[in-house]
């Protein structure tokens, strides 16, 4: 790109190259499928990979994220839940996600994240609320730091952005990261949210995890743009695409993002390519409209196994290393089973509790009209006071 | 490669042979079939929304359109419904007559304002030049055991916005022709399906439907004709869409106990039958209102305002109404508690001031 030293653009730049906004040229991998260490990419900056720690760190939440997701997609089968969205396939992104972030920093998610909800430190059962069919949501936003997992496709991307505003403010240091999906760029809120973060220059990271699928619509229905991370531009934030199935390059990415947030450099926009190997949802059924073979190809770009095969190779995983992490994922699956196949007691007059701080005058004679039709039959425990 | 850039496979008329006579067919299939017949009887009606294509709508409403009408007809937009309801202005504004699907009630609400600023207005606004001849299509309220925003009863929106029409189908029958004299109506329609009632089964007569809409037909439009749905001489009971089948349970059972209730199906929420409403009210003297949406500031309210205005003096009791709570819809572990049923239904006609006989 070439500079225009005599043009100054309203924000007082004279000439300025916005090529720095540009994402790479590639989507950045630091390990190839095989596991190997990928070939030097010539990325926009230098990512370096993680050191083995962190990344052995990384294996374990890996495994255990993937066990939530066969254990989950068991119990929704069994109809223990109301639903379930799978990620299999895209745990990198949600690990990476949590990676990247201190406790004191916010994360927003989708429906589909309940992996990144849970590594941070959500507690499972109040994870599981909401797809258990019990209550809207389970969890204090506040005690974890971390949004509800949002249905209205982008919205939470402007709370992200709103929660970084308040920070700075506030003068907190803290990061928010936002999670959307690829059909999720297309709303308007999406836009909103990426022009508010720039033009207030607030501390928000944006991850797109790219899994190629709107429920049925692929992603060329979606978007005609070179990549999703070059949306990035048009805001005046720096865009970014990764191998959302390579846990170094994610946490490298992120990483960068995250800190330079933090340091006061603004929002980013990072573009992870990866893939929903389930359906939509439990309701869905993907045969309808992607083919056993367009599946088959990113099986062996699994996020779990190359990041095994790297860590081996480096003699950085031994038998005790996948032993305890078997065992780990072991004991979430059973947290999870045993929680899911309890029965919950719900009370009926939690319907009218919370809807205002205090519940109007209708509330509370519709309470009393529930509370009178259940005591013939079950019991309610008590109307409102 | 753009969007249109694939063009569906040749028809095959073969294949896609519709059914035709006398059919048993779910509240689905006949949306289905009355937007097939309304494409192939008219090039300018189209088909868009998301996962309406080679998906077929998550409920699978728009199933086989893109086979047979191609990917002009019958296509998938991006994710973003102020962007598919403000194309199908658009469209509208140039000669075509979009059908669009917003996924679930709770996702229309990005098309808001495309929808009140635009959709509503464009007549009015224009004098009368510009009509537009669309319809929004929105699956709507719960008994599913959906999770949040996939159950909203969200038709009092609509029906308070002026310049909309509203219209809401119970029966598989009704489905069929309210849905085509929605395609045909010249103003917009917001076209409201109880989605729990998709999969409900009828045995219908489809060369009897379709020839209403033959050229020269003279069978008249449903737009704005509450529908007798049960005979009955002691109470009426006022309901649409998804309280449909707890009115006519509660009538079959009051029945069993000696009591003749009338069931009406208001089905065009807007324009609203004044006459025929009233007309049944006035013949039974007591009404009680149903509808599964809060009842503050709702339908339900607007409907018993109505009614004690125009037949107060024919009365024998207050018009009462049995609604849904003033509540967020439930979690789906709750929503048996929300939603207006049978028993909640008789005791509101018990209260109607019957003299002990
Ligand atoms: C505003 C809005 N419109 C429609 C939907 C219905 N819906 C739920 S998920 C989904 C697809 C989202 O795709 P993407 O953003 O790529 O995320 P993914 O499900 O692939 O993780 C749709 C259309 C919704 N939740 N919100
Ligand atoms: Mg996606």
């Amino acid at each position: 790109m070439t500079n225009h030293p005599e043009f100054i653009d309203h924000t007082g730049n004279a000439g300025r190259d916005s090529g720095y906004l540009l994402p790479s040229g590639a989507p950045v991998q630091l390990i190839s499928p095989d596991g190997s260490p990928a070939p030097e990419g010539g990325y926009k900056e230098n990512y370096s990979l993680p050191d083995h720690q962190m990344l052995l760190d990384g294996y374990e939440r890996l495994v255990v994220g993937r066990r939530v997701n066969d254990q989950a997609n068991a119990l929704v089968r069994q109809g223990r839940m109301a639903v379930y969205p799978s990620s299999t396939g895209q745990e990198a992104c949600q690990v990476a996600a949590d990676m990247c972030l201190r406790p004191s920093d916010w994360l927003f998610p989708t429906y589909r994240d309940t992996v990144a909800i849970l590594g941070r430190g959500v507690d499972p059962m109040e994870a599981f609320e909401s797809l258990r069919g019990d209550w809207h949501a389970g969890f204090d936003p506040h005690q974890y730091n971390t949004g509800l997992p949002t249905t209205p496709l982008a919205t939470q991307l402007l709370h992200a952005v709103g929660v970084a505003h308040a920070a700075k403010l506030r003068g907190e240091d803290t990061v928010v990261l936002a999670l959307c999906g690829d059909g999720a760029s297309s709303e308007g809120d999406f836009h909103e949210a990426l022009n508010f973060a720039a033009v207030f220059h607030v501390p928000v990271v944006f991850l797109i995890q790219n899994n190629q699928y709107a429920i049925s619509v692929p992603l060329i229905h979606q978007s005609v743009a070179p990549s999703l991370a070059h949306k990035a531009v048009g805001y005046g934030m720096p865009g970014e695409r990764v191998d959302g199935n390579d846990l170094a390059a994610l946490l490298a990415v992120l990483g960068s993002a995250v800190e330079r947030a933090r340091d006061g450099g603004g929002p980013a926009l990072v573009e992870a390519h990866t893939y929903r190997m389930e359906s939509h949802t439990n309701a869905d059924d993907a045969t309808r409209y992607r083919s056993a073979a367009e599946v088959a190809q990113w099986v062996p770009k699994d996020p779990l196994l190359r990041l095994q095969k790297y860590l081996a190779d480096a003699g950085h995983l031994a038998t005790a290393d996948t032993e305890r992490i078997a065992a780990s994922a072991e004991s979430m699956a059973k947290v999870l089973r045993d929680g899911l196949n309890a029965e919950t007691v719900l009370d009926p007059a939690d319907l009218f509790r919370f809807v205002y701080t205090e519940p109007t005058p209708q509330l509370r004679a519709q309470s009393s009209q529930l509370a009178a039709e259940l005591a013939a039959g079950q019991s309610l425990e008590g109307a409102l006071p | 490669m753009t969007t249109m850039a694939h063009k569906a496979q040749a028809e095959t008329p073969a294949a896609e042979a519709e059914l035709s006579g006398v059919q048993t067919i779910t509240f689905a299939k006949a949306l289905t079939l009355a937007m097939s017949d309304a494409m192939a009887a008219d090039a300018a009606v189209l088909v868009f929304g998301e996962d309406v294509g080679t998906l077929g709508g998550v409920f699978r409403v728009t199933d086989g359109l893109t086979r047979r009408f191609g990917e002009d007809r019958c296509f998938d937009t991006p994710l973003a419904e102020s962007g598919i309801v403000g194309m199908a202005t658009g469209m509208a504004i140039n000669g075509m007559k979009p059908i669009v699907e917003m996924q679930f009630d709770a996702f229309a609400y990005p098309a808001f304002e495309q929808i009140t600023s635009h959709v509503a207005k464009m007549g009015n606004r224009t004098r009368g030049r510009v009509r537009l001849p669309l319809v929004i299509r929105i699956p709507y309220a719960g008994g599913i055991g959906g999770v949040e925003h996939h159950c909203d009863s969200s038709e009092a929106y609509y029906v308070h916005t002026p310049g909309l029409t509203v219209l809401t189908p119970s029966t598989v029958t009704d489905a069929y022709i309210m849905l085509r004299d929605a395609i045909a109506s010249p103003d917009p329609v917001v076209f409201m399906e109880p989605k729990k009632l998709y999969f409900s089964k009828d045995t219908v007569d489809l060369d009897a439907l379709r020839a209403r809409y033959a050229a020269g037909s003279t069978a008249p439009s449903t737009i704005g004709r509450a529908a007798i749905a049960r005979e009955g001489t002691d109470a009426t009971l006022i309901a649409y869409g998804p309280s449909m089948a707890a009115a006519l349970a509660a009538a079959e059972t009051a029945a069993a106990e000696g009591r003749s209730l009338q069931v009406i199906d208001v089905r065009s929420l807007v324009p609203y039958d004044d006459e025929t409403i009233s007309a049944a009210v006035r013949s039974t003297g007591r009404a009680v209102v149903i509808a599964e949406a809060p009842g503050f500031a709702s339908m339900a309210a607007e409907i018993a305002a109505r009614i004690q205005e125009r037949c107060f003096h024919s009365l024998a009791a207050p018009v009462l109404r049995v609604t849904g709570f003033d509540i967020p819809y439930p979690a789906p572990r709750l929503e048996k508690h929300y939603l207006p049923g049978v028993d909640r239904i008789l005791d509101a006609v018990d209260e109607l001031q019957w003299e002990e006989s």
